[in-house]
């Protein structure tokens, strides 16, 4: 496997849905080669990052007035009916 | 989109409730996803005034289409859907350009030859454990995320952060599979590049050599 390979089958790495075959491969190649070892490691780390960051926190105010606007516009959906 | 952790029966008999034009099943269901669409629009759309349009337009075309949910996807995936739909309107919009689809902007799904190389190549300096927690972090998070093109973007955070599955990924943009992947590795290629170059350990960066056996 050259290092065009691997970079090709990365998503199906990660996500852990590469083909057994394939996967040792990928896994020979890693161990023969620093560089593409440290990308997947960076890789790995990226998704985690973003996945496990912050949350972002919804306005309280902006909360109410939207609760609002639903309950009347679901008022008016079910009072047509 | 499978998530042990979601109680589905009684998901599932909330949706029917509100089907059924029960107020508060609605509201229960809103209250349930509304911070998960929020902080999708606003990874998307970085703005505040704009994450919230996203967020009540999202419920609202929730409250008018109950009744056509059927229940093939998940009602989590079926919201998100929506407001991703809802966020790619207001980024084209913001161009200028409400005739561009995302199929037209359809790139050659086998072109993994387009697919930019790792260039920036060393350990991190710390793990992901311990940057989360950092505010600076959160910045470079945001700022690289909004250097990715949004056809990446959408597709990079149904997928890794909303944790869709490909299938999931693609029916919801309606986009092919291979379509998603490519797009998927081209995002975590270049957010890994960008956060590499701050969070990397220069002193120990690696440099490609040709393999001896290739």
């Amino acid at each position: 496997m050259k290092c065009e390979e691997l970079l090709a089958m990365l998503n199906e790495y990660v996500d852990g849905t590469v083909d057994p075959a394939v996967c040792e491969e990928f896994e020979k190649h890693m161990a023969a080669c620093n560089p593409c070892q440290v990308v997947v490691d960076n890789i790995r780390q990226t998704i985690t990052l973003y996945k496990d960051g912050q949350p972002y926190a919804m306005p309280v105010t902006f909360r109410d007035r939207m609760h609002d606007t639903l309950r009347k516009r679901w008022k008016e959906k079910f009072a047509a009916k | 989109m499978t998530n042990p952790a979601t109680p589905e029966p009684a998901e599932a008999a909330l949706v029917r409730r509100a089907q059924a034009g029960d107020l508060a099943a609605f509201e229960a269901l809103t209250s349930r996803y509304e911070q998960r669409v929020f902080g999708l629009a606003m990874r998307m759309l970085r703005q505040e005034q704009d994450a919230e349009d996203v967020t009540q337009q999202t419920f609202l075309s929730v409250l008018e289409n109950l009744d056509g949910f059927r229940g093939e996807a998940s009602f989590a995936t079926w919201v998100l859907r929506i407001a991703s739909h809802a966020a790619l309107k207001i980024i084209r919009k913001r161009k200028g350009l409400n005739t561009v689809s995302l199929e037209e902007a359809a790139e050659p799904p086998d072109n993994l030859n387009s697919i930019p190389h790792p260039e920036f190549i060393a350990d991190w300096r710390q793990s992901p454990e311990h940057l989360v927690e950092r505010n600076e972090v959160r910045r470079l998070l945001d700022d690289a995320l909004t250097r990715l093109d949004a056809k990446h973007r959408v597709v990079f955070l149904l997928r890794d952060v909303e944790g869709f599955s490909i299938q999931e990924t693609a029916a919801a943009l309606e986009l092919s599979e291979a379509n998603v992947k490519v797009r998927l590795l081209r995002a975590r290629l270049q957010l890994r590049e960008e956060l590499t170059r701050v969070l990397g350990d220069s002193e120990r960066q690696l440099v490609r050599s040709p393999h001896p056996q290739e």
